[in-house]
Order: C-alpha cells, then structure tokens, then sequence
C-alpha cells in the first residue's frame, strides 16, 4: 500500500501529542488530498511514561498504527526513546533524534543505566539518523518547552526533501513550508505564535 | 467537507447531529473525550455523573421522558453500569438511548481486558461497531434510529485505537428533535415479575427481528477480492486485517456484532477457502460461526491476550514478518511515574515510613506501587480499596492497626463512600485515607462532585468530603497536607492508633492544574553528600550525576516545581 508513516517518540510531558496534531493539521491544509490517520494514545503513558503517535497518509490508510519495520521516519524527542522504537522503522528509514536525554526512572531509582553512545548505536544499524540538539534551540527560541516544535520543523525539513521517500513510496510527503506555519499559527495560543514560529525555523533549519 | 476527527470526537459530532440532549458519563481511558467533546455543543445538556450506574440511569430516565440520551464509559464502568443495563433491554426506549463502551485491548491505561461484547449478547441489547472516525460518526447517528425502531438501548462499542485515533469524517448539520411524549405505561417500565415477564418476550422477538435487519442491512458487508483467504472481522481489526492482507483476501466487515448475521457468515465461508475471524480479546464472533457449523480458523493462530496489529495478522496467516532494524542495547523500560510535585508522592512516603499494608484503588495513585515507592499491596476496582480494607481488618482486627486504604476524591464519590459506610455500619477500625487533588486526574482533569464546578465550567454544590464522612458515622477525621510530610505522616499515625473507623484526607491539588502556582525549581548546594536520600521519593525531576569524587544530587529546573519534598528528604540543608 502506498503511504507515509511518520512516527513519533517521547516521554509523556514532552508535547509529541501537539507535534502529531500540527502535522495531521498540515497534511489536510495542504489540500494534497490523502487519506489521513493519526493514532494517540493518552492515559495513564501520559504520566512520565514512553509515549508514541502514528501518523500515517497516502491514497488509502487503513490501519491507524505502524508496526515493526513500517516507518519512513521516527521523530525521537528524546535519544532513548529513538533505541526503543528503532525496530519500527523500516530497514531504509530514518531516524531525527532530539539529543536530549531524559532518565527513566529505573535509572534514577539504580536499577538501570541510561545506555551510552545512543545515536552510535542508531547509525551502527544502518539506519539513517539525524541528531540534534533540540532543547538548545527551543531555548534560543525562547522556551524550553518549544522542543516540539523544533522537532516539528526538522521534520518537515525531511519530509520536503525526501525525493527517495517518494520514489519508494509513491507518495510526495512534502508539504510547503508557509502551510505548516499557518498549522503552528492556527493550533497554539496567539501569545506564544511569534516564540513557536521561531522554535519551527530553528528546527528546518537544523 | 472532511475533517479530521478523533474517534470519540465523531461520537459526539454524531450525538449531536441525531438531535441528542441529554449526555450523562463517568471518566474512563479510552471513552472519555466523547463526553467532553459532547459538552462543547450548546444544545447538549452533557454532565460527570459519581459513576457509570447513576449516568446510564439518568440517561435511561431521560430517554423515557423523551429526550435522546447517550451514556459512555470504558469497558470496566459498563460493569458498574450493567445492573441497570440489563433491565434497561427490557423496559426499552422512548426516545433513543445509546451507550458507548471503549474496550482497551493491550491494557494501555486499565486493569483488564475484558472483552464488552459478551454484554450485548448477555443483556440482548444489539451492538454496533464503527472501524473509523467516519463510521463512529455515521453508527453513532444510526444507533439512535436504530433504539427508537426496536425500542431497545444500542451499545456502541469502541476501542482504544478506535476512538482515540483521528480519521477523517464528514461532518453535517444537527437535526433537531423535539422531546417525545411520555405516555404512563407500567407494563413496560415498571419492571417488577407480572411485567417484566412480558417484556422479556418481547425481547426474545426483538432479537429475531434484528437479527433479520443485520442480514441486510449494509453495515455487515462482504468485499470479495482474492476468495482463496477469507477474514471475518470488525472494528479496529478490520482495518489491521486490511492492512496486512490488501487485495490478497476477502472480508466480511461485521458493523454490527450483536445480533450477528447469520445468513451472511454462512455464504462468506462457502465463497472462500479458507476463513478466518480475527478478532483481539475473546473469540465471541469464531464461537458463534463453530456453532453454526462453520470451519473458522481463529484463536488456534490467533493470541487471547493483548491487542493485534497488520502484522501481527500478516504472520498468523501468511506466516511473514518484515524485516526490521535492530540497535545493539536493551534500553531500561520507562514505566510512568508520578509527576513531580505529585501530592500522593508526599503520602506515600509517610506511608512507607510508616510500613502500613496500602489497600489500594484505581487512579494517579495506582503508580505508589511501582519502586522506589512502591506502597500498594492490591489494586481492583473503583472503590475496592475502602471495601477490601474492611474484609482484611474483619478478617483479622489486629491488621487495623498496621493497614490503610488510599483513594481518590472521584474515586471515593464513585463508590468509596459505600465502603466507607460499610465500615462505620459494620465497625472495623479502619484508615481510610482520600487523596483529593480536587480532579479527577488519570482521566485527564475532570471535574467532580468535590470540585465545585460542573463538566461545561459552572458552578455547582460541593461535596464536603469532611462532612460527608462525618455525616456517615466517621469519627475521627483529620485533614492535611501531603507537601508536609511529617505532619502527614503524624495524622495518619494518630488515625492508627485512634481505635475507632477513621479518614484522613491528604488534600493538596494536582500539581498539572492550570490555576496551581508553582515555586521556583530548587537547587542542590555545596553541601550535598551525595547519600541519595532525596532519591527514595522518586520524583523525574531528581537525579544523580557524576561530578569530581562521589555523585551528587541534580534537580532538573525544567521539571521541577518546588515541591520541597526531596528538600525535607535532605539532612546536610543542601537543597534549597
């Protein structure tokens, strides 16, 4: 079946239910005209937990969640995060890691270590990956909770200019950039538009 | 022109659009945002009511008195609802009633799997299925129509990648529906013998009726591609089996799983090969085929536990698993945790000071049972905690000394209090503490009868959680602040050793309350020793990093909220 699956990682808290949204909202402004599906989950994840959104287009999309080897692109805001979905990539797709790291609690607690070399260890399975530091640049934005919007912009960034994601796929998920910032616009306070705005061109162009 | 939709967004845009008015729902992961979506409509009288029972009561009353009624809750709340349920199909409808039932297959935020199409089949109430946001949207209208032609309840039955998945649907316009008259008719709603003798008749010829209807009544659809694989299947599972199989197999797409179709089941098996039914949780659809004589293949490839996926279906069937990156390290799981500034972790700590048994309950504060807390000793049902408190210290009364149960504000209006009066009635000298964050929280911030407003923002009457146990028979009742931890600790001690039936309420908001000011984040000074001492709350927002010589204690500033719990955990004063 001809479609895009982008997935999204996290830790609860983080906003990768916002940055899901953002992108299901600018997929359906573009007027592309795909069939859309995006999949959340809320509860009890929520609370600090490993969290993860699907969100899938193309011509048809019947399923609303990715499974193991289905992702074109996993959009990781936090590096352990990026290792624990990895398997749901596909063998040629490609990982943008948020560099931060965040401890789960059995590390904080000592019955666990955060594992070293995260993003050597994402390369050493062949996959594409890009790492950047997004909590860096949400805070040059002017918040550090803009993190998901970084992520967001970066993302777009990939989706743009993967002329192989197309070919491979049949699908051109590129969508132009004033339509995801109409979506930022459109979906968060006006107060913090400007701040957000900022965070997305920090992230496209990272 | 289509929009993208939540599952649960579509059910209330189709609440809405049927004319519905009257919406009454206890919280519960996955069902919620139906109910909060339905309360964005202005003509949509939508309310929390104390639990499931007291909302599909009401809106059953308010379907006889005329109005279209919707009551949704999660798989487990149908079980709180199920008395009434099952005479509800007996009395039927006036107006339409619908109720919603989210099963979570997978237990992504529940305490189990059940699976709630046994309760159509058990209360003979037909069952509808959407497998998108569009058909939520679309079954969610038909259901009403459906209730008043049958004069019976309809469930609707969700799932947890149902209703909280977006899909695209086509909203229309609200056709609006004036209430219906009431006329009075014991005979078929006052259910006592004589009457409801009658009605179960009638009840029996309702089901042959709609079992006529789902023959034909598209909902229940065959799509004939490859015929040498056939895959019976609904909801969710249709669309995982689509995924998985495309055009390489057939499907009979069930939209309405109770009655089932029987006619359809038996000419899909004979156009097809081999037939499957995929279907996650029980194998309710692959018993009935058996018993009609059909060769179905199902839970003999298929798991019980846990929810399916395209490939998961892929590998049953066609044997195959796409191949897949693998990174060479086991990352540490990340359960969830308490927030930081959590007022149960305060709580919780005096309890494990104290070494009490936790008779626990469902909410936030289910998590005090994982490390380094890790407080509860069980965990049911709503409520259970209260009731099982009182079995445990009637069993032995020597246990009321060294033994709590700890519930929250919802939690304990939705049917702690019961308990609570058990244990003032039936004298056992237990320690009941409420953990009133003044929300309900794991659900997402809904209000209560404690909070003092309503489910659309107004202002309603408040529950006095001190009067209230007062006013049951509880005489020794004490409140305080969980952020305090040793005067918690001391009320909860006191209570112990009060020797009578006792209830502290530990009462501090939700720390992720909008209105809630927090502090500065704190900071680990020159004098941190590195004991770890502030690391046995487990707060996220706590760690230990590696300096020069021994590790010292680090607070995360983008996550704390200033609490000041790990600052009394500290004896050298080094957070501040």
């Amino acid at each position: 079946m001809e479609q895009v699956s982008i997935m999204i990682v996290g830790v609860g808290g983080q906003g990768t239910l916002l940055a899901s949204r953002l992108l299901g909202a600018a997929l359906l402004s573009s007027g592309c005209g795909y069939d859309v599906k995006v999949s959340e989950v809320h509860g009890m994840s929520q609370r600090g937990g490993s969290v993860v959104t699907y969100v899938k287009f193309g011509e048809r999309v019947a399923s609303p969640i990715i499974d193991l080897g289905e992702a074109d692109v996993i959009l990781a805001f936090e590096q352990l995060e990026a290792a624990r979905w990895l398997p749901y990539l596909k063998p040629e797709g490609k990982v943008i890691v948020n560099t931060q790291r965040i401890d789960p609690m059995p590390v904080i607690t000592g019955a666990a270590e955060y594992p070293q070399g995260i993003v050597e260890h994402l390369r050493a399975a062949g996959v594409a990956v890009q790492a950047i530091d997004a909590l860096a640049l949400a805070m040059e934005s002017g918040s550090a909770k803009a993190v998901n919007v970084v992520l967001l912009g970066a993302l777009a960034k990939q989706l743009l200019r993967s002329s192989e994601l197309a070919d491979a796929t049949g699908v051109s998920p590129g969508i132009p950039r004033g339509t995801w910032e109409e979506a930022v616009r459109s979906t968060v306070k006006p107060q913090f538009a400007e701040m957000n705005l900022k965070a997305f061109a920090l992230g496209w162009a990272a | 022109m289509q929009e993208l939709f939540l599952g649960n967004e579509a059910v209330a845009r189709g609440l809405w659009e049927a004319g519905c008015r009257f919406v009454s729902s206890y919280p519960g992961t996955p069902s919620t945002e139906i109910t909060e979506y339905a309360a964005q409509y202005a003509e949509i009288d939508a309310e929390w009511a104390p639990n499931e029972k007291v909302a599909f009561e009401a809106a059953h009353g308010a379907c006889i008195a005329g109005a279209r009624a919707f009551c949704g809750q999660k798989h487990v709340g149908l079980n709180v609802a199920a008395d009434p349920l099952f005479t509800a199909s007996y009395t039927g409808v006036n107006a339409g009633l619908v109720v919603a039932v989210a099963d979570d297959p997978g237990m992504h935020s529940s305490q189990n799997e059940q699976d709630s199409r046994h309760y159509a089949r058990a209360t003979k109430i037909m069952m509808l299925e959407p497998a998108d946001s569009r058909e939520c949207l679309e079954y969610t209208k038909l259901a009403f129509e459906l209730s008043e032609q049958f004069d019976t309840p309809v469930l609707l039955r969700l799932s947890t990648r149902i209703s909280h998945s977006r899909s695209l649907a086509e909203p229309g316009a609200r056709e609006e529906r004036a209430l219906k008259e009431y006329h009075k008719n014991p005979r078929k709603y006052v259910m006592m013998p004589a009457m409801a003798k009658e009605r179960h008749a009638l009840v029996e010829q309702r089901i042959l009726a709609q079992r006529e209807w789902a023959e034909t009544c598209g909902l229940n659809r065959a799509e004939y591609f490859d015929q040498t694989i056939g895959v019976i299947c609904s909801g969710i599972n249709y669309q995982y089996a689509r995924e998985a199989l495309g055009e390489g197999a057939s499907y009979l797409k069930l939209g309405c799983v109770y009655p089932l179709p029987e006619r359809l089941l038996k000419e899909f098996c004979a156009r097809c090969d081999v037939v499957y039914v995929a279907e996650d949780l029980d194998d309710y659809i692959e018993q009935h085929c058996k018993a009609l004589g059909l060769a179905v293949r199902g839970k003999d490839v298929f798991p019980l536990l846990g929810e399916f996926s395209q490939n998961l279906i892929k590998k049953a069937i066609l044997g195959e698993e796409p191949p897949h990156p693998v990174a060479a390290l086991q990352p540490p799981p990340r359960p969830p945790v308490l927030c930081p500034g959590c007022p149960h972790r305060g709580l919780f700590y005096a309890l494990k000071r104290l070494d009490v048994y936790v008779s626990g309950d469902i909410g936030c504060y289910t998590l005090g049972s994982l490390p380094p807390l890790g407080m509860l000793d069980t965990c049911v049902c709503m409520g259970a905690s209260v009731s099982g408190l009182h079995g445990r210290n009637k069993a032995n009364p020597e246990n009321a000394r060294k033994s709590v149960a700890v519930l929250g504000d919802s939690t304990f209006i939705h049917s702690g209090i019961t308990g609570l009066i058990n244990i003032a009635y039936n004298r056992s000298n237990s320690v009941v503490i409420i953990l009133d964050n003044s929300i309900t929280g794991m659900t997402g911030h809904q209000q209560n009868p404690t909070t003092g407003k309503t489910l659309k923002g107004d202002p309603a009457a408040a529950v006095s959680l001190e009067a209230l146990c007062a006013a049951v028979g509880i005489g020794h009742v004490a409140v305080v602040d969980p952020y305090d931890m040793k005067a918690a600790e001391e009320a909860i001690k006191a209570a112990l050793a009060a020797g009578e039936p006792s209830v502290v309420i530990s009462r501090r908001p939700c720390a992720l309350l909008k209105h809630v000011k927090h502090n500065p984040p704190l900071r680990v000074n020159e004098a941190c020793t590195g004991c770890k001492s502030c690391m046995r709350i487990g707060c996220p927002a706590v760690s230990m990093k590696a300096g020069e010589g021994r590790a010292k204690a680090a607070i995360d500033p983008t996550q704390c909220v200033g609490c000041g719990l790990c600052a009394q955990m500290c004896r050298f004063g080094s957070i501040e």
